[in-house]
């Protein structure tokens, strides 16, 4: 190729995938094949795309994505376990003109906050929920949650999760969608390129809803967890696909604006 | 200052919290400090962007608190012995995270579910944390329903100053109880000091992050040797206390809230009867007026302490005042209100 064509070339080059501004540049500490990170990076695409970063606050969890403050170049309030909702619900209300997401795991939205976060969706606080539902507690050890497949052997359930002694897997996005609060509710995936596209479709819905003062959104995300799953991340894509899908299924459970 | 009224506690208690610049109020309804949830409910949606909000339950609302004070705004909740238990956690992630807050407790009698009688048995968990960690509350003991309205109104200042939550600790009959109230005048919001570390979007600076969490041993010894460190000017800033009689006293009585009133009855009387009852009445629990109550104590032989509750404050006297100065304690429970006279026969066993 000649000089020139190089030249050319190179000037046509754009750069067409970098880190979100709303990402700083510290390491996640997600394990290899957590979903995690996809969805906090999804969340912080749609915040720089939404030109929200500077009055975006986040409200984090207790779990795995504890450091969410780490990582996100946007002011982020680190509360107690389960109460994500409740806490995001007092800054919404202090200031209204803020826009404020609940970043939840399944201990804290579906279990131990279970009070806070259902009041919240029927208030339709005007609030953007993120349930990240991994069908178990990865930080402390892999323990069966409300969210854990019957028959999921869990640290907590080495012989399996049986209906009789624990009832079924909580299906928290159904259950909320049952109330008349809620504007949007959506369940999601991020193990394929197409589902990535949906899940971020819906991410920037549910801001947008917020945005727009319609109320409270709620994105639950069907997430990976290889370590504690006893996988390999592939196997690990595998088995939302396979079995989770099949007692979570992906898809709009109710937009009402 | 501005007019007087004849206002109940629970009343004056909220009022003063608005005019001290309160626009953000979370709470579940609790006998007996049910008047001062009505009372927001009311006159909170009167205020420019007030934020009344029933919560769903007392976690939920000190929770709402965490969030709204984390915005920096002026921010309140407030219950009675019970709903004070479920608060502890969200109280111990307050301090541990340095959000202002006023948390109100309008004390009843416990353990459990108690009753809804006025009783001082929450001393302990006001005092000595409560909730989990190491961590000091400033507690604030009103004897009267002015009393409540004015340190209502100055938690509010303690808090921002220290960035540390503050407790007005009062009980059902302060609460329920009706008495004129020369309410303070309304601050300016304007004139609240500015909160340059409240989280309300980082517009152009870094990113504000409001967190009780340090993982490294290290980080987590120097962010609790700072907040001991802060704690330390406190207890040198804003020990208060009231003492009545104390020249030369022939006993020296310590009660706070409504018995530090009714120690006062108990000194008229005894007077008719040629006593002279010295009376020391701590204002902040935390920090305890220790100092003083060693000072004056010198001058007597016996410290006699009341409450309702069985015995609470009395450690914390006996901490303050040499071993060999005598020590009683007299204290009613269950929501009974000990009497002016029958505190004058406790005395009296001692003079």
């Amino acid at each position: 190729m000649s000089e020139e064509a190089v030249a050319e070339n190179t000037a046509e080059l754009k750069k067409v995938f970098d880190r979100p501004k709303s990402l700083n540049d510290e390491k996640f500490s997600y394990c290899p094949g957590c979903h995690h990170g996809v969805i906090n990076r999804l969340i912080a695409e749609v915040i720089d795309e939404l030109g929200i970063q500077d009055s975006t606050v986040g409200t984090a969890p207790v779990g795995c994505s504890v450091f969410l403050y780490k990582w996100f170049d946007v002011d982020v309030i680190q509360p107690a376990h389960g109460r994500v909702s409740a806490v995001a619900t007092g800054v919404k209300r202090a200031r209204p003109d803020l826009t404020v997401f609940a970043y939840q795991g399944d201990g804290d939205f579906a279990s131990i906050g279970t009070n806070n976060s259902t009041h919240a969706a029927n208030r339709g606080e005007n609030i953007t929920t993120f349930f990240i539902n991994n069908t178990l507690y990865g930080m402390t050890g892999g323990e069966m949650a409300p969210t854990t497949l019957l028959g999921q052997k869990t640290t907590t359930s080495p012989h399996g999760r049986s209906a009789r002694d624990y009832g079924y897997p909580i299906k928290m996005s159904e259950m909320l969608a049952a109330l008349d609060g809620p504007t949007y509710i959506t369940r999601q995936a991020v193990y394929d390129a197409k589902r990535i596209d949906n899940a971020k479709a819906a991410i920037k819905k549910a801001f947008r809803y917020q945005m727009e003062d319609e109320g409270y959104s709620l994105v639950e995300f069907l997430s990976a967890c290889p370590i504690n799953w006893g996988m390999d991340p592939v196997e690990a894509n595998e088995r939302i696909k396979e079995e989770v899908e099949e007692v979570y299924p992906l898809g709009d459970i109710i937009e009402r604006s | 200052m501005g007019e007087k009224k004849l206002m109940r506690g629970n009343e004056a208690i909220a009022e003063a919290a608005i005019r001290a610049g309160c626009r953000n109020y979370f709470a579940y309804p609790i006998t007996p400090q049910a008047e001062l949830l009505q009372w927001m409910a009311e006159h909170m949606p009167e205020q420019e962007n007030g934020t009344f909000l029933q919560a769903e339950s007392e976690i939920g609302a000190v929770s709402m608190v965490y969030g709204a004070a984390s915005t920096g705004e002026r921010t309140m909740t407030s219950s009675s012995s019970p709903g004070i238990s479920l608060k502890q956690e969200g109280i111990s992630y307050l301090a541990g995270s340095e959000l202002p807050a006023v948390i109100v407790n309008i004390m009843r009698g416990g353990p459990g579910l108690g009753n809804i009688q006025p009783a001082q048995g929450d001393y302990f968990q006001a005092t000595k944390g409560g909730g989990h960690g190491d961590y000091r509350l400033i507690v604030l003991a009103p004897s009267t329903v002015p009393e409540a309205a004015e340190l209502t109104f100055e938690a509010f200042e303690l808090a921002d100053r220290y960035r540390n939550p503050v407790m007005v600790l009062a009980d059902g009959m302060i609460g329920q109880m009706m008495e004129p109230v020369e309410l303070p005048s309304p601050l300016d919001l304007a004139d609240l000091p500015p909160k340059p570390w409240a989280t309300t979007g980082k517009d152009g600076r870094k990113p504000n992050v409001i967190r009780s969490f340090a993982l490294g041993a290290e980080k987590l010894k120097s962010i609790n040797e700072n907040l001991q460190s802060k704690y330390e000017n406190i207890k040198r800033a804003e020990t208060r206390y009231e003492e009545i009689g104390v020249e030369d006293p022939d006993i020296l009585l310590v009660a706070f809230g409504t018995v530090g009133r009714i120690a006062k009855s108990t000194r008229r009387l005894a007077r008719n009867e040629g006593i002279d009852v010295g009376i020391f009445r701590p204002i902040t629990l935390w920090p305890f007026p220790d100092n003083r109550l060693a000072e004056l104590s010198q001058k007597v032989d016996t410290v006699l302490t009341v409450e309702m509750n069985a015995g609470q404050m009395v450690e914390d006297v006996r901490l303050s005042v040499d071993s060999d100065i005598n020590t009683p304690f007299y204290g009613e429970q269950g929501g009974v209100v000990p009497d002016p006279s029958r505190i004058l026969e406790e005395v009296k066993k001692y003079v």
